[in-house]
């Protein structure tokens, strides 16, 4: 039987699409994410408002321009590393770190590589959500392989911290971070970057946007809101309202919002804002980074989708911090905590600034272009301990039928 | 004759099949005691909480919903697509054999991504059934195809002789023999359905697996999402039932080449053309709007990748799927002789419990042997014979259906001369029962090929730390809103699914001994 050509050519076939769109996506080698128009629909001016205390970090750049000489650019393998990240200097050479990340790769993995050359670490990073990465080290217990967990929010942090899990970290490592990320008592985690929960709108389907989401349970938003319960972020937002206006006032928001149609079906923040994005949605609650995310794909002048920050303190506009935390069995090897003192290093947290348009948490640092400044944020004033009550979020979501 | 008339007296089971068997009945039993016993560790309160509420209700009627919606159109795709290329004078029906199987090697989420870019207004049931339908009818198209070849022609002729119209004779005759295939074929598209996560996730359509996937995903509290895959398994058990009344009767065997005369074709007449269209129409929409997609993905956006990245991904994967279809295949192997040779009670329930490993969401999978592995089995967790094993555990049946579909097809008479000519019972398998199988090992462990470089879920869970396929590099792509990076990886997956593809679907074509 004569068919063994059929298969080649289909497979040639194959091979010269596949080929084509590798050559496609491969030409570049521009990683750098360009300073975005702001999303906002009210104006935000991008000049970082605060006085610096030491005006060494060059300002935050309007526009693109070459790089200082300094060499704080992340990813830049020739970078000699910061005096606050070599405590142990050349010894922290070969070691090996095990990383537990609830952040996923595109947003961290750069500030990963950044470590790793300036200090010839070898980090190895299992990625995943942060509820899932952290109930693996609850099942894994002081068994872990992990040496770092690094958690999209404080919640999980806390119930691993709550566990028992996690190990102290230094004193003055904890205080030089801003207050606000810093935990009250135990200094078992700290917090590694801001950001803020927004609404997200298409202005081409929504010409007068809502303020803030108490507003959204109103009939005229009926089936047009987009929410990711199962996002850490969406969690954290919810427990913060049940912290501010109480569980009763929280439950009662989120069964008004199920009465109105909110929809579930859309499975991540990514996917509500390209929703949102190309009008195949009104509204959405998510992060604020993402939106630099998708325009950097894109292309900020193919961006519709606007962003706003609620204020006043309405609960949605929670700015929540993500938190790193040294397992106990993390605690004896000298690359964990190096690794937490880079993150919290001026390169690290101007990689985030740049990369992942988060706000960093080291005082007089520059707020990510584009975005209202850290000062200018009004959302709900909780102690960010206080959103370790995740569980109790989680059963009331799961309660209501919006996890499992 | 497809049936020698004389019952042949099954010897007992030598004892390295029974324990051989018994062991990959123990694996696929190890996630499916997990979750029991995670379900029910803070007692019966939190089952009946999860259980008894309107919303449990509506994700079981859509699970079983979607998976009969799915399993019906795909036997109906699957048989007429088999009959068309097999028995008809479809034109150009060589290459349209081929064709017809290529959609096996669409990654479901890769589909899910292109339909709902293109048509979004498809969310939902509508659009989950179309992607599951589009790339799993090839798991009745294949068996059945094959068994349409091996059928004996001679009792069609004999039908048409007696004055049957072709219609009736195939609704009649040839149908019927090739019934166990088709059961075999229909039971997988059911029970991958159920069991799947990228299409209904795409698809935004809520079915027990997602909701579970969602809740591991979402939640410090797994009992919820362990009570589900409970729930999800009783659901499975239905089907595995129904197909072993229905499938398991009737052998299937010829002794000889049977009647030595061509297969008679069925004339199309006027609706050849039509029939042609839609066979390469079905072909090219599976294709063509994923690949639209990857273009737009690439000319919307500026991410991009290396070369390196693509070519170290796709060497992973490669390796990978081959070790884990080797894997799969040596462990299947006992029980598919079990059950073609030996037919009792360990054989129903090796099959069965492989079965139902099939229909585990490969998340529950992966935490089972998450939480078996950091108890009892350290220095294996998270390497790779644990990403292994839970490949296994998720394709065992893949495996089982192609062995055990080609072992029941060479005689048993065969063995019982070597048998009787003096070979000892080892020599008999080695040189007589293995050969005669052999397209049937290689269709096995083509199938698991396929669905490992595919599978998602469990591999995020699973993988080692370091090590990324072209499935999870692509994910990790997407995640980041990458879409441009991503384009290239789903390219190179659907690529090296569709070499093996090519390749199975030629070893079905071969004619049989």
């Amino acid at each position: 039987m004569n068919t063994n050509r059929t298969p080649r050519r289909l497979g040639a076939v194959a091979l010269v699409a596949a080929l084509a769109l590798t050559a496609a996506a491969c030409g570049g080698d521009d990683d750098d994410v360009a300073a975005t128009d702001p999303p906002v629909a009210t104006d935000a001016t991008p000049e970082p408002t605060e006085p610096a205390p030491e005006p060494t970090q060059p300002d935050a750049e309007p526009e693109p321009e070459p790089e200082p000489t300094e060499p704080e650019t992340p990813g830049t393998t020739g970078a000699p590393a910061p005096d606050t990240t070599a405590p142990a200097g050349e010894s922290l050479e070969g070691l090996e770190l095990t990383l537990y990340s609830g952040r996923s790769e595109g947003l961290v993995q750069g500030v990963i590589d950044a470590f790793e050359a300036a200090t010839g670490v070898d980090v190895k990073v299992r990625y995943g959500s942060s509820a899932e990465v952290g109930a693996a080290l609850l099942e894994e217990g002081d068994r872990t392989p992990a040496d770092v967990f690094y958690s999209q929010e404080v919640g999980a942090v806390g119930v691993l911290a709550k566990a028992g899990l996690l190990s102290e970290l230094p004193a003055d490592l904890v205080s030089s971070v801003d207050p606000r990320f810093q935990p009250p008592a135990g200094n078992l985690w700290v917090g590694v970057t801001g950001r803020s929960r927004v609404i997200v709108y298409n202005p081409d389907l929504v010409p007068e946007p809502p303020a803030g989401v108490l507003e959204l349970t109103d009939p005229q938003w009926n089936g047009k809101v987009a929410i990711v319960p199962g996002n850490a972020g969406f969690q954290a937002f919810v427990t913060g309202f049940r912290v501010t206006h109480g569980d009763d006032a929280a439950r009662e928001w989120l069964e008004a919002m199920i009465a109105n149609g909110v929809r579930t079906d859309i499975s991540s923040n990514g996917n509500v804002l390209a929703a949102v994005n190309d009008g195949e949605l009104e509204l959405g609650l998510i992060n604020h980074y993402y939106w630099a995310g998708l325009a950097a794909e894109l292309g900020t002048e193919n961006m519709v989708a606007q962003l706003i920050f609620p204020k006043g303190g309405d609960p949605g506009g929670l700015f929540n911090a993500t938190a790193v935390g040294i397992t106990n069995g993390g605690a004896d090897n000298p690359a964990a905590l190096a690794f937490v003192e880079f993150l919290l290093s001026e390169e690290g947290q101007t990689y985030f600034v740049e990369e992942t348009h988060e706000y960093p948490v080291l005082p007089g640092l520059a707020d990510p272009v584009g975005y209202p400044g850290r000062d200018e944020l009004d959302g709900p004033a909780i102690d960010l301990t206080d959103l370790d009550s995740l569980e109790a979020t989680q059963a009331l979501l799961t309660e209501l039928g919006l996890l499992s | 004759m497809t049936r020698t008339g004389l019952p042949v007296r099954r010897p007992r089971p030598p004892i390295a099949l029974s324990i051989g068997g018994l062991a990959a009945c123990a694996l696929v039993c190890l996630p499916i005691v997990y979750i029991a016993v995670r379900a029910t560790d803070r007692g019966w309160a939190p089952v009946r909480a999860t259980l008894w509420r309107p919303r449990t209700l509506d994700l079981v009627e859509n699970t079983v919903g979607l998976a009969l919606a799915v399993s019906l159109a795909a036997v109906v795709l699957g048989v007429g697509a088999a009959w068309l290329v097999a028995c008809t004078d479809l034109p150009g029906r060589r290459v349209l054999r081929v064709a017809l199987a290529m959609p096996l090697a669409m990654p479901s989420y890769v589909a899910g991504w292109a339909w709902i870019g293109w048509r979004p207004e498809l969310a939902g049931f509508r659009g989950a059934a179309l992607v599951l339908v589009s790339i799993s009818y090839p798991y009745v198209y294949l068996p059945v195809l094959g068994a349409l070849r091996r059928a004996d022609p001679g009792l069609a002729e004999v039908a048409r002789v007696a004055g049957r119209r072709p219609l009736t004779v195939f609704f009649t005759v040839t149908v019927r023999q090739v019934r166990p295939a088709i059961v075999a074929g229909v039971l997988l598209v059911g029970l991958y359905t159920m069991s799947e996560f990228g299409a209904v996730a795409t698809m935004r359509y809520e079915t027990l697996t997602r909701v579970i996937y969602q809740s591991y995903q979402a939640s410090f509290d797994r009992t919820p999402a362990a009570v589900l895959g409970c729930l999800l398994v009783a659901v499975t058990a239905v089907p595995l039932v129904l197909a072993v009344r229905w499938g398991a009767a009737g052998r299937v065997d010829r002794a000889g080449p049977g009647a030595a005369r061509r297969r008679p074709v069925v004339q199309l007449g006027a609706w050849r053309w039509p029939a042609f269209l839609a066979g390469w129409g079905l072909i090219v929409a599976v294709f063509a709007v994923p690949a639209g997609n990857l273009v737009r993905w690439v000319r919307r956006g500026s991410s991009s990748t290396t070369w390196g990245e693509v070519t170290g991904a796709f060497g992973t994967t490669l390796w990978i799927s081959a070790v884990a279809a080797a894997a799969t295949v040596a462990i299947a192997t006992p029980v598919a002789v079990l059950a073609a040779r030996h037919p009792g009670r360990l054989s129903t329930w090796s099959v069965w419990t492989a079965y139902a490993g099939h229909a585990l969401p490969g998340v529950v999978v992966a935490l089972s042997l998450v939480f078996f592995g950091v108890r009892y089995a350290g220095p294996l967790y998270q390497r790779t014979p644990m990403l292994v094993a839970a490949y296994v555990v998720m394709f065992l049946s893949l495996a089982i259906g192609a062995i055990q579909a080609a072992v029941a097809h060479s005689s048993p008479a065969l063995e019982q001369v070597a048998a009787s000519l003096g070979d000892r019972p080892v020599s008999v398998w080695r040189r007589v029962t293995v050969p005669l199988a052999l397209p049937g090992f290689g269709s096995a462990a083509t199938l698991v090929f396929i669905a490992v470089a595919k599978e998602l879920p469990a591999t995020l869970l699973l993988r080692p730390i370091g090590i990324d396929t072209l499935a999870t590099r692509l994910w990790s792509h997407t995640d980041a809103q990458q879409f441009a990076a991503a384009a290239p990886f789903a390219a190179a997956l659907v690529l090296v699914a569709a070499l093996p593809t090519a390749v199975l679907t030629r070893a079905q074509l071969e004619d049989p001994t």
